[in-house]
């Protein structure tokens, strides 16, 4: 028995090391990110680099990180998040610090919180991507209105439980209202869409042929290049006039109200706002996003910030997170997510 | 035969551990009553709509299936490989074994990439269409591929430890081989087969990856998807409550095929001879073969297919495959020791509540990992926070997650293990204590090392908790397959879910090749 004992005291013991690396010693910064590791890595390198601030990042889904932040409340040990949509940002914005103004004023106010806790840091645009062997460009409908005609009948794929598709369906109701948007998601779905997990397998569902169009955020076309080859059959058209299929995203960061390195998280904030920082998604990133700060140009065959601008419907992004709860039930009733 | 052990009031040095563990086991429950509670009625509400029956019917129907199948699978091969002249018995084993070291979202991506829309097989056979595989039979095919080892395994070690005698009196007198496995070797099975069903059917419950990636609606989807909706995390509580009552259901069914047999007179662990399987051999062959195949070999030659197609400059990541080494192994350890007061005393002091007490620690088992995440998460975050995001909370997430496992490992140990052997121990002088330390512990130590080996085999595939309850920029091999699949990036992917697959097989072929247990001394 004494040998069971002295197991049970060592698995206590076990249990009571490893450390805790989590103390806000200063210098450190703690960010937790929805934005995959792949992607934004370099710019954390790039920050620490610049500043000297050494940065620990948290890497997992920007819901789950939304929901991690809002249990640990007070005793949150992230001072920035940074999220791959403005809902995620929404959820936890009773636990965000606001943003000094002249960060804010980097960027234009479509793509920031109305009442500044949070900051667009690069855009995302939603397009159609379709198979090149199967469609050409002009074939492609102007308008996500025109989905729902028979001859699109199983040919098209969209991701119905991620959040881009879901912040798509808000704009659409915010754009032309809720009845408008039911018919149109009846519609559809008695076109028999293809439903996929994320935009990711959308995209390679349209390369495989196993879909001609899919409704999706531009840059995963790259990735799925990247991956299978600068060959593979796949573009992206992005609609034109004020068509909600046309709607700019952003991916944004924002400061925790507890933050204990609030300094090195507002100036990680400013940082990714700056123009090198900007200039990185145009330059370097794989996914190529939209810059959101004036004069930085994006990368060759995606548009820029101004002509989108012209684009896409008139809708207050800052209001999604709010509005979320609305859609999700009209995509239940319409049988998207049940 | 005898009912019960060792009689009295269990000690309070075994009674204390076990409800500590317990009740420690019984966090994540706490946190959704709490959360649940917190939303007021409307969430309740939303449970009485047409969509949660359908869920309901939707997750009873993958997780009998699953059961269904992995029992049928695992029961078959196990019986062929300890009890026929199947050519290779010993190879079939550890190859039959294998899958359960990939892991279940790992499986899905794979089964996809070979049976799916213009996959692997669709392309070899240059046809236009497969039928579908995504919905129930893909969710069916990758579960049952991450599951049914655990029947397997421990109807195998069932198998080595029961007496042939019995079996070959049947056989002399008369009956076939069919005849004699159904009647004499099957009742002896049962606890084994329960207990490997249980695992079974709580993984089924459980588990997010799978369903998601085949897109069947199942209650961990649902719950998924709630959390995801962000404004309120009361109506996922509320799901996930639900789910804790089909768990129970679950519990309260096996608790009630369980026959506690302990064999009256252990017998001489000797191999049996093995019955001749005659003109049958190719179709057991074939059978192996169809498993193996389909199980092991299909997503082995997806992986290594994408890692052929990717570019080669592929960094082997060390820290990370020593990073998931050394958390498993810790959770293997904490949660072998943790699972023994609970088995013994349910086993040898078996009362309502000792039995209650083994019960209650599923709690966690059949909860997707992003609610024992995120109920971690607010203890620790708010009650312990010198361990939050610490090694020390994601080793102890493990063990909520997967003591069960440890569990099944025990407790069949401990019923083969007859109760006289204990008594003779009392009878001349030794206490209860030293009984179980010098006499107990010894002889069910197989069991032991076959609960720790698959704590760390699960512990090792897991990933919600994992992402969230790491200690900052401890990657692990889990975490690094996520990373990459999620931008798409299988082929570099390929890498640490190959390397995964090799640091698991060693323990898998520990676990598959354990001979008989060793002999019982009679007293």
């Amino acid at each position: 028995m004494r040998k069971l004992a002295a197991f049970w005291m060592l698995a206590v013991a076990l249990a009571g090391c490893g450390g805790s690396d989590n103390a806000g010693e200063d210098g450190t910064l703690t960010v937790y990110s929805g934005r995959e590791e792949e992607l934004v890595a370099p710019l954390f390198d790039r920050f620490e680099e610049e500043t000297g601030i050494e940065v620990e990042v948290r890497y997992a889904d920007s819901a789950e990180l939304a929901a991690t932040i809002a249990e640990e409340g007070d005793n949150s040990p992230a001072d920035v998040f940074f999220a791959q949509d403005p809902g995620s940002l929404g959820a936890v914005e009773d636990q965000l610090a606001e943003l000094p103004e002249e960060i804010l004023d980097r960027v234009d106010e479509r793509f920031r919180d109305a009442d500044g806790r949070w900051v667009g840091t690069s855009g995302r645009a939603r397009v159609i991507v379709y198979n090149t062997d199967e469609l050409s460009e002009d074939e492609v409908p102007d308008s996500v209105f025109d989905l729902p005609d028979p001859k699109w009948r199983g040919r098209i794929g969209l991701a119905p439980t991620n959040a881009s598709f879901q912040a798509f369906v808000t704009a659409m109701r915010l754009d032309v209202g809720d009845e408008r948007t039911r018919q149109w998601l009846e519609g559809l779905k008695a076109n028999d869409p293809k439903f996929y997990e994320k935009n990711t397998p959308t995209v390679e569902a349209t390369a495989s042929g196993e879909i001609d169009l899919g409704l999706v955020n531009h840059y995963y076309l790259y990735l799925v290049k990247a991956e299978q080859g600068e060959d593979t059959s796949i573009a992206n058209k992005y609609l034109p006039g004020d068509d909600p299929g046309a709607l700019v995203s952003v991916a944004g960061a924002a400061v925790l109200e507890g933050a204990e390195n609030a300094k090195g998280a507002v100036r990680f904030v400013e940082f990714l706002l700056s123009d090198e920082s900007q200039r990185f998604y145009t330059e370097e990133a794989e996914e190529a996003e939209i810059p959101l700060v004036d004069g930085i140009e994006p990368r060759e065959g995606v548009p820029s910030l101004d002509e989108l601008a012209q684009r896409g419907p008139d809708v207050d992004l800052s209001s999604f997170g709010a509005e979320l709860e609305k859609t999700l039930e009209l995509l239940n009733e319409t049988g998207y997510t049940s | 035969m005898v009912r019960g052990g060792a009689r009295g009031r269990p000690p309070l040095s075994l009674a204390l551990p076990a409800v500590v563990t317990v009740a420690l086991l019984l966090l994540p429950l706490a946190y959704l009553v709490l959360r649940a509670a917190s939303g007021g009625s409307s969430a309740w509400h939303g449970l009485w709509r047409r969509s949660t029956a359908d869920l309901l019917w939707s997750t009873g129907l993958l997780v009998v299936g699953v059961t269904a199948a992995s029992v049928t699978v695992g029961v078959t091969l196990a019986w062929l490989v300890t009890r026929t002249d199947l050519p290779g018995r010993r190879a079939w084993a550890v190859a039959g074994t294998l899958p359960l070291v990939i892991p279940s979202y790992v499986a899905a991506f794979c089964l996809l990439g070979a049976f799916g829309p213009r996959g692997l097989l669709q392309q070899l056979l240059g046809v236009d269409r497969l039928p579908e595989v995504y919905g129930y039979p893909g969710a069916l095919c990758a579960l049952t591929l991450s599951t049914y080892p655990y029947v397997l395994l421990l109807t195998a070690a069932a198998l080595r430890g029961l007496d042939p005698a019995l079996e070959e009196a049947a056989r002399g007198l008369g009956r076939t081989p069919f005849q004699t496995f159904r009647q004499v070797t099957l009742p002896g099975l049962r606890p084994a087969i329960g207990a490997g069903a249980l695992l079974v059917a709580l993984y089924s419950l459980s588990d997010f990856g799978v369903v998601s990636l085949m897109r069947y609606d199942a209650l961990t989807r649902a719950i998924y998807l709630q959390y995801r909706a962000l404004f309120d995390r009361t109506p996922a509580a509320v799901l996930a409550l639900v789910l804790v009552a089909l768990t129970a259901l679950v519990l309260l069914l096996e608790g009630r095929s369980r026959r506690r047999t302990h064999r009256s007179s252990p017998g001489v662990a000797r191999r049996p001879r093995p019955h001749a399987l005659g003109r049958w051999k190719l179709p057991a062959l074939a059978f192996c073969a169809a498993v193996v195949g389909v199980f092991l070999l299909v997503p082995t030659a997806v992986l290594v297919y994408w890692l052929a197609r990717g570019v080669g400059d592929a960094e082997l990541p060390w820290r990370e495959t020593l990073n998931s080494v050394t958390a498993s192994a810790l959770a293997a350890v904490v949660a072998a020791v943790a699972a023994l007061p609970v088995a013994f005393l349910a086993h040898r002091y078996p009362t309502f509540w000792t039995r209650l007490l083994e019960r209650l620690s599923f709690a966690g088992n059949a909860l997707p990992g992003i609610v024992i995440a995120l109920s971690l998460v607010f203890f620790a975050a708010n009650y312990a926070s010198p361990l939050y995001q610490t090694l020390a909370l994601l080793v102890f997430a493990y063990v909520v997650r997967f003591l069960p496992q440890a569990l099944a490992g025990i407790e069949s140990a401990l019923a083969s293990v007859s109760p006289r052997v204990e008594e003779a121990s009392r009878a001349l002088g030794r206490g209860p204590l030293r009984t179980v330390a010098t006499v107990t512990v010894p002889l069910v130590r197989p069991g032991i090392y076959a609960g720790a080996a698959l704590i760390f085999l699960s512990s090792l595939k897991e990933l919600p908790a994992t992402l969230l309850l790491r200690p900052i920029g401890f990657d692990t091999l889990a975490t690094e397959i996520w990373r990459l699949t999620s931008v798409g990036a299988y082929s570099r992917a390929a890498v640490p879910a190959l390397i995964l697959i090799a640091v698991s097989a060693p323990f898998v072929y520990l676990l598959s090749s354990r001979h008989e247990p060793r002999p019982v001394e009679h007293g």
